[in-house]
């Protein structure tokens, strides 16, 4: 008898579940849970653990009370701050757009069709795929104050009589470094812009050429604002990316020459971790927050204008 | 053949050590190895020696040796210099990590909080080997206790191209700044100019920087680390000499290098004379065939050491200093302990002294009577480093505040912000308004 009811209580827990399921809320939450836990660990506890670390004087070690707006105070006077507030602008405009421009003529180029397509199609990804400190380090080589190949190269031409410093001075430094980025850039927008222009059809062009339209102009009327929505978001990606960038300037100059070419990142790492500062290294990162968000939302609020349009 | 189980092992080596047990003497003396819980293992993080043959004796031969006489296994793991402050800190923060980590100049002064109290470790090497230099006090000690053991000092010297500087009629290394800066001129001209670097660097940069604004009079903060008087005349003398030295004399790819930087450019014959540890002269020695001066012959031999130039108010050095921090969090704080204990002492140390071959100096005093110093003359000036010499943070101490305006290059940047374009004065007001904020004055 006993063993007989086991199975039927069983099943009646199932259909119970099954009927808790067909609840659409029920089943929403359910499979939202797994997502919601992994945000909330992976990104809401660090973010929030950010927050209160800039409302903290901690240093490394010692946790320190809580100080309120103490250390954005202290980095609103900061000069280097300032720079790096600049820097990090200036860093990701620049690159942006030139990544944008010779990235999309790359994709317009690589839409035609020519032999061997596939094979310069994933040549063209390398800059992309090699981990971000090697490429750098090669790129440091190449701009070596004493060795760079390019130097050497510029010279054996005659172009130039005396070594370039790139490193060494605040504006080349900058311009090398938005060099590195661009080289590293260009293929994310090549390829991802590449699969926007696939998906639009090539019947648009040919009708637009039988009513007379030139290059440029099927391109101005018919390609670009069909590629507008991939254009966006990729930009929207390649925003936040840059302005958070880390790994290339550190490699590259460690922020210096007299931290000409620190950005938001560089400069909170080597307050916080260089200098133990935590509190305040978390409060430089943290003001990255309010700007990148700005960037966000009028990007996002442009999308959907384009997407409604 | 009655079998000894691991347990059994355990107990009776156990019970030999704690009757032989009193400290290192005794545990050398019995030729056993003190026990410790099976499978005790200290993970120690250092940087890669600029002296490369130094971490290949450790590990092919001395920590066989510790682990002999001290019963545990020493995991050694070396990394690039400025990569040991993160590791440290993100140690610290998530408490756990390397048992001993090394720390370069005064940043031990930073993880005060963090580290183990080594006083009866440093108090032991001091009696026994003629007290430690001021220097190694300064960088290690809280004014309380020792929070790191000092490792060594690496004298910094000028190495320069003897057969460069006759050339110009110069036979003597120029004792004053300004002398210096006529020879310098001179060498430039002939596409031989000084290296130094002025960049975001650990070693070479403040170690050059700092001497020559003490050297001049000026200084971060008076002696009772409070009163911030960086703007000052003297401060603004030495801002405007280093501007106009740098053009003259310089080469000014300098802003952009790393510590390793001058040694390539000096080895690859570009520039004549730096400041630098001795790794150059060391390099040179280990491939005497791979580097040559234009001339064909070694470049070995025509490597010359001089201390930095006298300024108006003196003149100084800083000594690049290491000392290995025992951790706080570290379970195994009683072997790392003892693991330093073994290494400091003489005959072991000894080992490891002989072959930096002067680039590292000992952090006591008796390091200085060692036979090493007679087998070279070019290495001689190294002999006395820890006895010259000031500590970062002069004329306060060496504790978190000098540690913060060092790693925030605030006193390099002055000088590369004027090399750069900055009118002295302001270069020094900025300078002057950053330390201000650091010292809370």
């Amino acid at each position: 008898m006993v063993t007989a009811t086991m199975p039927a209580t069983g099943r009646q827990k199932t259909r119970t579940r099954i009927r808790v399921l067909e609840d659409e809320r029920w089943l929403a939450l359910t499979l939202l849970t797994p997502t919601a836990v992994l945000l909330g660990l992976f990104i809401a506890y660090p973010f929030i653990e950010g927050v209160y670390l800039s409302l903290s004087a901690s240093r490394v070690g010692v946790p320190g009370e809580f100080v309120g707006l103490k250390n954005f105070e202290k980095i609103w006077n900061d000069g280097i701050f300032r720079t790096a507030v600049w820097n990090t602008f200036w860093y990701t405009g620049i690159t942006t757009v030139f990544k944008l421009f010779l990235g999309l003529w790359l994709a317009l180029l690589l839409n035609r069709h020519f032999k061997g397509k596939a094979y310069i199609r994933a040549a063209i990804l390398l800059p992309f795929i090699i981990p971000t400190v090697l490429s750098t380090f090669a790129w440091k080589w190449m701009f070596d104050p004493t060795f760079s190949v390019i130097n050497w190269a510029l010279f054996k031409l005659g172009f130039i009589s005396a070594r370039i410093n790139w490193l060494g001075d605040p504006d080349l430094a900058m311009t090398s470094i938005i060099i590195v980025n661009i080289w590293r850039g260009i293929p994310f927008f090549a390829i991802s812009l590449l699969a926007g222009l696939q998906t639009i059809s090539p019947e648009l062009q040919e009708a637009a050429a039988i009513d007379g339209a030139k290059p440029w102009q099927r391109f101005w009327h018919v390609t670009w604002p069909l590629l507008l929505p991939v254009t966006m978001v990729v930009v929207l990606f390649s925003v936040i990316q840059t302005f958070a960038d880390f790994q290339l300037v550190y490699v590259m100059t460690g922020g210096g020459p007299a931290n000409a070419t620190h950005l938001f990142a560089t400069y909170a790492y080597q307050i916080g971790i260089g200098t133990g500062l935590l509190s305040e290294g978390a409060a430089i990162s943290l003001a990255m927050f309010p700007f990148l968000l700005l960037i966000v939302i009028v990007q996002l609020l442009y999308i959907r204008r384009v997407e409604v349009r | 053949m009655p079998r000894i189980s691991r347990r059994k092992l355990l107990h009776s080596t156990a019970g030999a050590a704690a009757m032989t047990s009193g400290g290192l003497a005794a545990i050398l003396a019995s030729g056993r190895a003190p026990a410790y819980a099976q499978g005790t293992q200290i993970h120690w993080l250092k940087w890669n020696d600029y002296v490369p043959a130094a971490d290949v004796l450790l590990r092919n031969q001395m920590l066989g040796e510790a682990q002999k006489a001290l019963g545990f296994k020493i995991n050694l793991e070396t990394i690039g210099l400025n990569d040991l402050q993160a590791r440290a800190t993100a140690a610290i923060q998530a408490q756990s990590g390397a048992d001993i980590i090394m720390a370069f100049n005064n940043n031990a002064q930073l993880y005060t909080e963090s580290t183990v109290d080594v006083s009866d470790v440093c108090e032991e090497i001091a009696a026994k080997q003629g007290g430690f230099y001021d220097l190694s006090k300064a960088q290690s000690h809280d004014g309380k206790k020792w929070v790191a053991v000092p490792y060594c000092i690496i004298g910094t010297m000028i190495a320069y191209r003897k057969s460069w500087f006759d050339e110009i009629g110069v036979t003597k290394f120029p004792e004053t700044w300004d002398a210096y800066r006529e020879v310098g001129k001179k060498l430039k001209a002939k596409g031989r100019p000084l290296g130094q670097s002025l960049g975001h660097t650990v070693g070479d940069a403040p170690a050059f920087a700092y001497p020559l604004l003490w050297s001049f009079g000026g200084r971060e903060v008076e002696a009772d680390g409070k009163t911030v008087k960086l703007n000052s005349k003297e401060t603004v003398e030495s801002i405007k000499f280093m501007t106009a030295f740098w053009k003259d004399a310089h080469d000014e790819g300098g802003l952009a290098w790393d510590d390793s930087n001058n040694n390539r450019a000096f080895l690859s014959g570009t520039i004549s004379s730096t400041l630098n540890g001795a790794s150059i002269y060391i390099e040179a020695l280990r491939k005497p065939d791979q580097y040559q001066t234009e001339k064909g012959v070694q470049i070995k031999t025509d490597i010359q050491h001089a201390p930095l130039p006298k300024g108006a108010q003196g003149q100084y050095g800083v000594h690049p200093f290491q000392n290995h921090m025992v951790m706080g969090y570290s379970k195994n704080q009683k072997a790392a302990k003892d693991f330093l204990r073994w290494f400091h002492s003489p005959e072991v140390y000894e080992k490891w002294f002989i072959v930096q071959q002067g680039y590292a100096t000992g952090p006591t005093k008796s390091w200085e009577d060692h036979k090493i110093w007679d087998k070279d003359p070019v290495m001689a000036p190294y002999r006395v480093a820890g006895r010259l010499g000031r500590v970062y943070g002069y004329a306060g101490p060496a504790g978190q505040k000098a540690a913060e305006v060092l790693s925030k290059y605030i006193v390099v940047d002055m000088y590369a912000k004027a090399v750069q374009g900055m009118p002295a004065e302001d270069a020094a007001k900025w300078a002057d308004g950053e330390v201000k904020k650091i010292y809370g004055a």
